[in-house]
């Protein structure tokens, strides 16, 4: 019992509650639209509102990027349900510097892009479909993540 | 690979262009709308919204995000296997999309880099803008750079022949 509350100082049940509730969303799309619904596609996908350039402009980014980009409106107003409800009045500060969540954030956009998922795509969607190229990817980016992780502790950052 | 919505029984009668279905989109936005709402409320409930709490999972202080990435994935893998048997179509139409991941050097080198980006920042795509609702307005700091890095992919990508 101690070991268990050593690996989950906060709790358990939350975690496994909201992975399956996520899973369940993910169903759901499936169920109701025969999609499969990763989430960094609609970085891509949103980008041809914007620009010309022939690569944003291919068929199949065009022909998702309304569902998607409903999809990701879709996450919002579900965080913002549970803030509501749960959320005890307080908004969810994130304290790391500005900095710290825009480089990370350009190396995850141009990654998952580049590999054709992210945490959800591959992790997710590509796991529970059982593909080995997922599996693949989810293994390798746990690796460079958690040494990424703890670099960042190592040389002071939070 | 492309998770096709192909017109069928498609009201519209044009038959010229490739198109979305037009028929359908108003529900299909509907349907992503939804689903999405389930997702971003399970991110916000398992506080994957919270950088701080992936990166002690990275950092081996709290294994939580193994039990939401075990639970959805599960979840999932009998979504996609029992939908199909129980319903001859997706209920609003078309066609179930089969998943293909393609193997390449592409997979391994973009998963390697997001890995980084990921554990320098806590944040990725998902919980980067479910987070927005919930009021943390400094992952838009995040999004900013996602939308950025998927930008410099986009423009970067050799051309298709």
């Amino acid at each position: 019992m101690s070991n268990l509350a050593g690996m989950f100082p906060f709790g358990w049940t939350h975690y496994l509650i909201g992975g399956l509730c996520i899973g369940v969303g993910v169903s759901l799309l499936f169920a109701l639209t025969g999609l499969i619904g990763g989430m960094s596609s609609v970085y891509t996908t949103s980008w041809s509102y914007v620009t010309r350039h022939a690569f944003f402009q291919q068929v199949k980014l065009v022909a998702s990027r309304e569902w998607r980009l409903a999809y990701a409106g879709g996450l919002i107003a579900g965080a913002a349900a549970w803030w509501m409800l749960f959320g005890g009045g307080e908004r969810v500060s994130v304290s790391f510097h500005p900095a710290q969540l825009f480089i990370g954030g350009l190396l995850v956009g141009y990654g998952a892009r580049l590999s054709r998922g992210c945490t959800s795509g591959h992790g997710i969607c590509g796991l529970a479909s059982l593909q080995k190229p997922s599996l693949a990817a989810v293994l390798t980016f746990m690796t460079t993540a958690v040494v990424a992780a703890n670099l960042v502790l190592r040389f002071g950052g939070r | 690979m492309s998770p096709t919505s192909r017109s069928t029984g498609d009201l519209s009668g044009d038959t010229t262009a490739i198109q979305v279905p037009t028929v359908r989109s108003w529900a299909q936005l509907l349907s992503a709308l939804s689903a999405g709402c389930l997702f971003g409320f399970g991110l916000a409930f398992s506080t994957m919204i919270r950088p701080a709490v992936v990166l002690g999972f990275l950092r081996g202080q709290d294994f939580g995000l193994m039990l939401v990435l075990g639970g959805a994935v599960l979840v999932t893998f009998i979504g996609y296997r029992i939908v199909p048997r129980l319903l001859h179509k997706p209920i609003i139409g078309g066609a179930f999309a089969e998943h293909s991941a393609v193997m390449d050097r592409d997979t391994l080198a973009g998963a390697a880099i997001f890995g980084l980006g990921w554990g320098i920042s806590g944040v990725c795509p998902g919980p980067a803008i479910a987070g927005l609702g919930a009021g943390s307005w400094e992952l838009g700091y995040a999004v900013a750079g996602i939308a950025m890095g998927a930008l410099l992919q986009g423009l970067t990508a050799p051309r298709k022949a």
